[in-house]
């Protein structure tokens, strides 16, 4: 067992608006392993870069708030820090990288000095060592011509070249941890793979954490050691990624992977799309958020969810169908379009 | 043949010395009732191609072919009324592609209109049974587009696109916008009306593994070209061009062990500029066989195999 440099317990986070409260990621825990990569997987609107958003205190507050929970990196609670204190981990502990490059970066600045800038300010170096070193990063995310890239705008970039630029920003300090919220989304699959490349060389050589946000289950399997499946704000089944891929155990992870085409194994079977959608978070079903759209329902997961239930040592769903405490008066539900 | 196109070209003047060449002299057919999947990287002008098969844009040079019936280089307003009974688009962002001051019942019903059917009650009576087939309410019809979500909106793009009972559609990139639960409900659908209506579908996506689900024939694009074109599973099983091979190397599984005992070098650089292209092949720069000629000389399609052609000199 690995020691774990993050650790989020009963994380919950809601949005106050206009038309009402939305509970956007409720009781959330998990732990991230040294040198190990964490997969969130989910649909849009689950939660999935909320959660990470807040960890980092880039929820914007308010209308966010942080209602409940704890994170702590190293040992040390990170949840709710000033912006001084924050900002002595932001970007120096945990890096991020966002889906889309040409966003988040300033298109106004160099990508060498934008590099740059992070070292000038958290390792107070001067303006020349750090674009020296700035370079050195761009070189290292396999940057061709990285001297002469140092000193282009971001527009003169391509999509894969400004995600690299991105990750060897972010590896400027020398991060334990690296959030990637959809780093390849939007790039095409031969990209991706070379993106994805570059994330697990650098974990190799680095040791490096990563938490990777994606709804793309592919993308899990390559580069993912443990995967936590979330919806509706909740994380529903987390555990290794051979036990959500090969022992699913929460009908929505296993509704996820027939609704995909397989090229391998029974390669023609027919897509099993998961009817209806998502629940509206404003008001939460008090029972399991999956009810509506699952095709197992049984009346006590609409009254109410259960705790978080251990399969095996470090696989946890959170379903009825799986508790010793489940009531045993159940009739199943058909659930029809 | 139902489509069918011929040296298809359309290029872009940019300036006085600068072409875009989109689209570089394309020849496929497309047959009755088959889905053609097409792929390649963005900018290989996958969605061009689509576009300028149904009218959309006007094209350089080359023919296009409708039941053998040969279709105007640029389109009129006549020929528009015309073949848009026949030929069909859905589009890739549900979001920017139905216009938001239109309900959906003036958005669904608008084809109908302008083929002639001027009778509002018969126009409400098939949009009404046009979202039922397609997944929505009847009801939905006095709402706005911003009150969907993007599964539901690209349903309604597709009952627009069908309400006219076409005979092609062009399905471009219609399930990248989508979460895979969604996909999955949509995949499903288009394959319904295919068999229901007889449709013949030109299916544009990036992802690998769905194209080889719903399609037939699968061809492959670069940088405006074909070079790979064959029955779906055969070149994705068996891949021919160093670029398709590439392309389907670098798709991830959804199977942790699998990509656990997976090598692979992934493909080097990216896509050229598609600005004043050269003679030779244009993956030449990105291939790991090339030979001195690919350099030179531009590979054309040839028949490797029944059914299969391919654009490469390791074949010819």
């Amino acid at each position: 067992m690995s020691e774990n440099i993050l650790e989020v317990t009963d994380l919950s986070v809601e949005f106050t608006t206009y038309g009402g409260t939305v509970k956007a990621v409720r009781d959330v825990s998990f732990n991230v392993e040294r040198g190990k990569t964490l997969a969130i997987v989910g649909e849009s609107g689950c939660g999935k870069s909320v959660t990470v958003q807040s960890i980092m205190g880039l929820t914007p507050t308010p209308p966010g708030k942080i209602t409940s929970g704890s994170a702590k990196l190293n040992g040390r609670e990170i949840l709710g820090l000033p912006t001084r204190e924050a900002n002595q981990f932001r970007g120096v502990e945990i890096g991020m990288i966002f889906q889309d490059p040409m966003t988040s970066l300033n298109p106004t600045m160099t990508i060498g000095d934008q590099i740059a800038e992070t070292l000038m300010v958290h390792r107070g170096k001067s303006r020349r060592d750090a674009f020296n070193q700035a370079v050195e990063l761009l070189a290292r995310t396999h940057i061709p011509e990285a001297t002469k890239r140092a000193k282009q705008y971001p527009f003169e970039f391509s999509g894969g070249m400004l995600q690299r630029a991105m990750i060897a920003q972010s590896l400027a300090c020398g991060p334990a941890i690296l959030i990637a919220d959809e780093p390849t989304t939007a790039l095409d699959v031969t990209i991706q793979a070379q993106i994805l490349e570059i994330m697990l060389e650098l974990q190799r050589t680095e040791n490096m954490s990563i938490i990777l946000i994606t709804h793309d289950l592919a993308v899990v399997a390559r580069i993912a050691d443990n995967v936590a499946v979330m919806y509706a704000g909740e994380i529903i089944e987390s555990g290794s990624v051979d036990d959500i891929f090969y022992q699913s155990a929460h009908p929505y992870t296993v509704g996820l992977r027939s609704a995909m085409p397989s090229n391998t194994g029974d390669r023609d079977k027919q897509l099993l799309p998961i009817a209806g959608s998502p629940p509206d978070l404003f008001s939460p079903p008090k029972g399991c958020g999956y009810y509506a759209r699952c095709p197992y329902a049984m009346e006590a997961c609409h009254e109410s969810a259960p705790d978080p239930y251990t399969l095996t040592e470090g696989h946890i769903a959170r379903c009825w169908l799986h508790h010793d405490d489940a009531p045993p008066t159940d009739v199943i539900h058909r659930v029809t379009r | 043949m139902l489509v069918r196109s011929d040296n298809l070209t359309k290029h872009f003047h940019l300036s006085k010395n600068q072409t875009l060449h989109a689209v570089d002299g394309i020849s496929l057919e497309i047959s009755q009732n088959e889905t053609l999947g097409l792929v390649g990287e963005s900018g290989s002008g996958k969605s061009t191609l689509g576009k300028t098969l149904v009218g959309l844009l006007g094209r350089t040079s080359g023919e296009v072919y409708f039941n053998e019936e040969p279709l105007p280089k640029a389109f009129s307003a006549e020929d528009h009324l015309r073949y848009s009974k026949q030929m069909q688009m859905i589009f890739q962002d549900p979001y920017s592609s139905l216009n938001p001051r239109m309900t959906i019942l003036d958005i669904i019903g608008e084809g109908l209109y302008i083929q002639g059917a001027h009778n509002k009650d018969q126009i409400r009576e098939l949009v009404s049974s046009w979202l039922v087939k397609v997944g929505l309410e009847p009801d939905h019809m006095s709402r706005y587009p911003h009150e969907f979500s993007g599964g539901q909106r690209q349903r309604i793009g597709i009952a627009r696109a069908m309400i006219i009972e076409p005979s092609f559609v062009v399905c471009d990139e219609p399930i990248s916008a989508l979460d895979v639960s969604v996909q999955a409900q949509v995949v499903n659908l288009l394959d319904e009306l295919k068999q229901s209506l007889g449709l013949t579908l030109l299916f544009i996506a990036h992802d690998l593994s769905m194209v080889r689900y719903v399609s037939d024939r699968m061809a492959v694009m670069y940088l405006g070209s074909l070079v790979e074109c064959g029955p779906a599973n055969e070149v994705f099983f068996d891949p021919k061009h160093p670029y398709t091979e590439l392309l389907i190397e670098s798709n991830p599984e959804p199977d942790p062990k699998l990509e656990r005992s997976r090598q692979f070098e992934p493909i080097q650089g990216e896509i050229t500029s598609p600005v004043n292209i050269q003679p030779g092949c244009r993956f030449a720069d990105r291939c790991p066989k090339v030979m001195d000629q690919c350099r030179s000389v531009t590979p054309h399609l040839i028949a490797v195999d029944t059914n299969r052609t391919v654009a490469c000199h390791l074949y010819s």
